[in-house]
């Protein structure tokens, strides 16, 4: 393995002066947000040592049911993300049953296909490749997930009367919403395009410049950088069509009608 | 809302039947496409009243008897006065050629003659044979056009008799 640069906890302590200069600063300024400003970096730091801490259990353990677990509880967490992300909840479990089993589905597919026939740790299921891998793809299918349902349910109310006449007419749910289901779909796959076009260009990728700085070879870098960008196109992809087939089949029912009494009202924020 | 239920737009309770056939053994689309429905407030999908008519040879003897020009075709959705989309609504509906048409006012706000055009074009169907539940809240019209009448009052309905054969105007 290549050489890196360890740091010690003055270093960090130094970068964290940074910190509070921009706390400074919003004192200066009359801003307000030094407090939030400082509880997020502390949050930050905290939970990051946490899961640092984690990690290092998982990775020496490589037990199939521990990494089980991590991934269970990451898809959990995601999905409470994305329906925190709704302005308006579907009624019931499908409010967090249907982005988490999207997630769950799209998200351990990709990794396993990544894991099985790209990468081929051995064992296949070594959290050290599998926990950063499934984290990626599924931090983005989350994004992803969320916008789509959003704008599915926002557009279904604005749009209902042009749903309807649609189903007025002898369409079959389907039909009538397609135009709504393409717009959810694309705003749901629109982050993903953005990133790989930019990618690159204006920013280059975390994971990318963190192998950098390990002393992975830049060219190498870049060959798992474009790995991942497909595995995240791929389940990003797959994950927003089965949420938002999944939204629509709830918000119709077997009468072909639309159904937005199983939509909450909206959220108060 | 009554007509939203028998449209089967809305989930509801009762039962609705068609020619002997009860309303919960024909799918949804397929009751729909028989029994047309006209919103007071109709919705559009697209940007031009083309895209919105299928059949376009069907809908164009339609909308000569309606008063629209040939190029009504490619008027964009968003110009429309809310006449002329009441209208071109109904033409939307009757190509579908429903075996029965739900209208919610379709005449609010429409000039005299265009009344007359609709009406006449509604009893035209009739007589091939399209039965029509027709809502209005003006009892002239109701006399004009209709075989069988019901009113609707403070929640209750009752009977009232037609003066006129459907035929007539």
């Amino acid at each position: 393995m290549a050489s890196y640069i360890t740091l010690n906890y003055l270093d960090i302590a130094l970068a964290s002066v940074l910190v509070l200069i921009d706390a400074g600063l919003s004192i200066i300024f009359g801003l307000n947000i030094h407090r939030s400003l400082l509880v997020a970096a502390i949050r930050m730091a905290v939970q990051l040592t946490l899961i640092g801490l984690v990690l290092t259990a998982l990775f020496s353990l490589v037990s199939p049911l521990w990494t089980g677990l991590a991934v269970l509880a990451m898809i959990l967490l995601a999905g409470q993300e994305v329906m925190q992300r709704q302005d308006r909840r579907l009624l019931g479990w499908w409010s967090f049953g249907l982005g988490t089993g999207c997630m769950m589905m799209s998200s351990v597919l990709v990794t396993a296909f990544a894991l099985l026939t790209a990468i081929r740790p051995s064992p296949w299921y070594d959290p050290r490749y599998a926990i950063p891998l499934l984290g990626m793809i599924l931090g983005n299918c989350m994004t992803g997930i969320a916008l789509g349902l959003n704008t599915l349910t926002t557009s279904l109310m604005l749009r209902r009367s042009s749903v309807e006449a649609q189903l007025m007419l002898g369409a079959t749910r389907w039909d009538a919403a397609a135009p709504v289901t393409r717009d959810a779909l694309r705003s749901a796959l629109m982050p993903t395009i953005n990133s790989m076009s930019a990618t690159g260009l204006v920013s280059l990728p975390g994971m990318m410049t963190g192998q950098i700085l390990s002393g992975v070879p830049p060219v190498e870098a870049v060959k798992y950088q474009i790995l991942v960008m497909f595995l995240i196109a791929g389940g990003t992809g797959f994950g927003a069509v089965a949420a938002v087939l999944g939204g629509v089949y709830r918000l119709t029912d077997a009468r072909h009608r639309l159904r937005l009494d199983r939509l909450a009202a909206p959220q108060a924020s | 809302m009554l007509l939203r239920a028998i449209a089967d737009l809305d989930p509801n309770q009762g039962v609705v039947s068609l020619e002997g056939r009860d309303r919960s053994t024909i799918p949804g689309p397929e009751w729909r496409r028989l029994v047309g429905y006209v919103p007071a407030e109709p919705g559009w999908w697209a940007e031009t009243v083309g895209e919105h008519l299928g059949d376009w040879t069907a809908s164009a003897a339609v909308l000569t008897n309606l008063g629209f020009p040939d190029k009504t075709k490619s008027w964009p959705i968003a110009r429309l006065s809310t006449g002329e989309r009441l209208r071109l609504a109904l033409v939307r509906a009757l190509i579908m050629r429903p075996k029965v048409l739900l209208l919610d006012e379709p005449t609010a706000g429409l000039d005299a003659a265009s009344v007359a055009a609709v009406e006449a074009q509604i009893a035209t169907r009739i007589r091939a044979g399209l039965a029509v539940l027709w809502v209005t809240h003006d009892p002239a019209q109701a006399g004009r056009i209709a075989r069988r009448q019901l009113a609707v009052e403070a929640g209750s309905v009752r009977e009232e008799i037609g003066q006129w054969p459907v035929t007539s105007p």
